[in-house]
């Protein structure tokens, strides 16, 4: 018999949170700066946690963007699996960066998956660019700021390992 | 205890199994068109997610309505119950007219229209990606919503139900580049095919020749053609028309006639002709 590990509940409750901010409706005028909300957490819960966090919740918590956001199912699965795995390579690296530098890596990272997820769009059905589609790189590398520290003391307070 | 050598199969292996789940994924619903029936599981199972999403709004709605003045709130029912009055004044005329249109196509011999019976759903989510341009409605399989359903809005034609849940359903709306709807002008009755552009309050029309008699400011209805939407329905009026010789066809815009952007309410539409009928709660 597998005991439940500690934290999973923690673990969850941020993924749901993270999901819903991703949906929720906003208006117009922010809609298009709405920072990649799962991206970041699923990120953090990477560099923190590897051993437990990694590509298959990031394939798991792409399915669920793609169902939320109704696109094609897997496009966005693609795109998270990439990233968490290149970040699951260097979460050494990354753990010993400062705030300032890890902001940046994530930046580079979420431009990557979105660019992933629009060149798939653009295969399956002729997407048009919008320079507007890559605004969220950077509001979510300026979020990264609150977000890492906040998340670091979830997991602090939670005692998540 | 953490164990430090012991982590099963390596990252590499499993980023080549994640990545080939999803190509499987993509290939599955976007070749096959075989998720549907996982779909609805898919979609049943993050609608607490979705309906979690708006729940601050809607307290938020709840609050500013508690705390209206009684002022604010006779103005309101004031201004509401003068709309009343004008629109049972034209729901008058409306039924003149059905009941003459009626007896003039017994006159001739053509089959009598029949209205389509209607349901009121609300918006709870948008997609929030420029390049698919949909809505989730919290009306679902449990309502009767079916693929491919008519959605309107009150001013017009807004898009079509693409997947549905138990309770939620998301519909494509008109402004989607992978959208196209038949429509017919409703000044002189010429037909064009109006593609969503992706941004949202544009349409573009194909295939209008040079010499086309249409104008700005037309507005074109729905023609009823391709099958899924009814016919005579207002969906946008032109809004450009540029006629340049070495295209071979005029670039025309319209822009809908709803603000898609804008939604909160909308209206299913299950059309007379079809065996599918709502499903209206107890409570109604």
């Amino acid at each position: 018999m597998k005991v439940v590990k500690p934290g999973i509940v923690t673990l969850l409750v941020t993924y749901v949170i993270a999901l819903t901010l991703m949906v929720m409706p906003m208006p117009a005028t922010f809609d298009v700066f709405r920072p990649d909300w799962v991206t970041l957490v699923m990120l953090y819960w990477i560099i923190a946690l590897p051993h437990r966090v990694s590509i298959g919740t990031a394939l798991i918590l792409g399915v669920l963007s793609d169902v939320l956001l109704g696109s094609i199912v897997g496009v966005h699965a693609l795109g998270m699996v990439v990233v968490a795995y290149l970040a699951a390579r260097n979460f050494q690296r990354l753990r010993n960066f400062a705030l300032i530098q890890q902001a940046v890596v994530i930046a580079v990272l979420i431009l990557l998956k979105r660019f992933i997820v629009f060149e798939a769009n653009v295969f399956l059905h002729d997407a048009e660019f919008t320079l507007s589609y890559f605004w969220p790189v950077l509001t979510s590398a300026v979020f990264w700021l609150w977000v890492f520290p906040l998340l670091r003391k979830v997991r602090r307070q939670f005692g998540v390992s | 205890m953490k164990t430090l050598f012991v982590r099963g199969p390596s990252l590499l292996s499993r980023l080549v199994l994640a990545l080939a789940c999803s190509f499987l994924l993509i290939f599955i619903d976007h070749r096959l068109q075989a998720m549907q029936p996982v779909r609805v599981f898919l979609n049943s199972l993050v609608a607490p997610v979705q309906y979690l999403a708006i729940l601050p709004e809607q307290l938020l709605d709840n609050f500013s309505e508690s705390v209206k003045t009684t002022d604010q709130l006779s103005a309101e029912n004031k201004a509401l119950k003068q709309r009343i009055l004008k629109l049972q004044g034209q729901q008058q005329q409306l039924q003149f007219l059905q009941n003459e249109n009626r007896r003039l196509r017994e006159l001739l011999g053509s089959d009598a229209r029949e209205s389509a019976r209607r349901m009121v759903a609300e918006v709870i989510a948008v997609a929030s990606e420029p390049f698919s341009q949909q809505l989730v409605i919290n009306k679902g399989t449990l309502s009767g919503v079916y693929e491919g359903q008519p959605v309107l809005d009150s001013s017009g034609i807004i898009g079509q139900v693409q997947d549905v849940g138990g309770n939620t359903a998301r519909v494509l709306l008109i402004s989607d580049q992978s959208h196209a709807i038949s429509l017919r002008s409703e000044r002189n009755d010429i037909r064009a095919l109006a593609q969503g552009t992706g941004d949202i309050g544009r349409l573009e029309l194909m295939f209008i020749p040079h010499s086309t008699e249409l104008r700005e400011g037309d507005l074109l209805m729905s023609s009823g053609l391709g099958g899924v939407f009814p016919e005579g329905y207002p969906v946008a009026r032109i809004a450009s028309i540029v006629r340049d010789e070495s295209l071979p066809f005029a670039t025309v815009f319209a822009d809908p006639v709803s603000a898609l952007d804008r939604v909160r309410n909308v209206l299913l539409l299950w059309p007379s002709e079809s065996e599918l009928q709502p499903i209206y709660e107890d409570d109604e």
